[in-house]
């Protein structure tokens, strides 16, 4: 349940921007989740449920998820990619999955084998959006 | 909006529990901070405290060495729970990398060392000991950020490079208000150099009991650190 973690980073980050946006009523969270730490939805969203009683100010926020693919560009050689077709054993997924900066060490680029790429996108949990009534 | 990360919210929470947070820097490489940090972790936890190791140097990890740390892997819990040894809940990087390089730019290592700050579940700590990495890079600056309530034990050698290196980073962490705890000096050749507060001599036998602590904690090295610690008020 490494999941809890980032969930009450949500919810807390939620909340305090709410407040200093002083919006009274929060409606609604966008959280990304990027592909490549591969988060479990359901236990996210079971984590969310359990610390609303936490955070009385999210009570009635619905969290909606938006799934966003990773995308990688090499600095060695220029080339953009994606994670499919990138090899990598179940442990690694797990570790890239705890620590996403993980896939410097295990993947490489398709291209020129390099390690030496960016995340461009879908690396990891972030909020896109909140919206509620001031 | 602008897209937010919201891991840096709950750092803090993670760190409330933790007493002190020192953390071991030095700025020069090979001058013994990864020692010095593993041999101060197990003191303190020997002499009966709450104490936590983080090894913040992801380039060049090697804490697990010293320790002899085999077979660990942090517990799932609300987060990851440092596994335990000799008394010292351990956290590192080389738990996720199989102990295979880590080749990550800057903003990449900053990624990482936030990511094990927001979900590393320290609990309560009279002592969270961080092994830096050489220099004033990332992880530096995001120790200054982050845990607030760092203090600095800086170590140096006899040598002229390593005490100029110092000196600048004394100079940059009192402009940053971040406490200096005390300087140590490794290697040294036994005579307290001025404005260190404590000297620890070269121990030849120090390379044996690398990956074996209760080897560790019976080295001059320890010995001479355990003088050091308390003399700077710790153990």
């Amino acid at each position: 349940m490494h999941e809890w973690a980032l969930a009450e980073s949500v919810i807390k980050t939620a909340v305090e921007y709410a407040g200093a946006e002083k919006i009274t009523k929060l409606k609604e969270t966008g959280v990304v989740f990027g592909e490549l730490q591969a988060i479990d939805k359901e236990i996210f969203i079971f984590a969310l449920e359990e610390l609303r009683t936490q955070f009385p100010a999210a009570k009635a926020c619905k969290f909606r998820i938006i799934k966003q693919p990773a995308a990688f560009r090499c600095k060695a050689c220029t080339r953009e990619f994606t994670l499919k077709g990138l090899k990598k054993t179940k442990a690694e997924a797990e570790f890239i999955h705890f620590v996403p900066e993980m896939a410097h060490t295990f993947l490489k680029c398709p291209g020129c084998k390099s390690p030496d790429f960016e995340i461009i996108a879908g690396r990891g949990v972030s909020i896109k959006y909140m919206k509620g009534s001031r | 909006m602008k897209s937010l990360d919201p891991r840096p919210s709950v750092i803090e929470e993670r760190l409330k529990k933790v007493k002190r947070i020192i953390a071991v820097t030095g700025w020069k490489g090979g001058i013994g901070k990864s020692v010095t940090a593993c041999a101060m972790a197990l003191l303190l936890a020997k002499k009966g405290y709450r104490t936590g190791l983080f090894d913040l140097d992801f380039a060049g990890a090697s804490d697990h060495i010293i320790l002899g740390a085999r077979g660990l892997f942090p517990r799932e819990e609300k987060g990851l729970e440092p596994p335990s040894l000799e008394g010292v809940k351990f956290m590192s990087v080389v738990f996720f990398s199989e102990n295979k390089a880590v080749p990550l730019r800057g903003a990449n290592v900053s990624d990482a060392i936030i990511e094990l700050l927001a979900i590393t579940q320290w609990g309560e700590l009279d002592f969270l000991v961080l092994d830096m990495p050489p220099g004033i890079n990332d992880a530096a600056l995001d120790v200054i950020r982050f845990a607030r309530k760092a203090e600095v034990l800086a170590v140096t050698t006899p040598s002229v490079i390593a005490r100029d290196v110092l000196a600048r980073s004394l100079a940059l962490y009192r402009r940053l208000k971040v406490p200096i705890l005390g300087v140590v000096e490794n290697m040294a050749a036994g005579v307290k150099p001025k404005g260190a507060a404590a000297a620890i001599r070269r121990d030849r036998g120090l390379e044996k009991a690398i990956g074996r602590p209760s080897a560790l904690l019976k080295t001059a090295f320890a010995a001479d650190l355990g003088r050091a610690l308390r003399s700077l008020g710790l153990l």
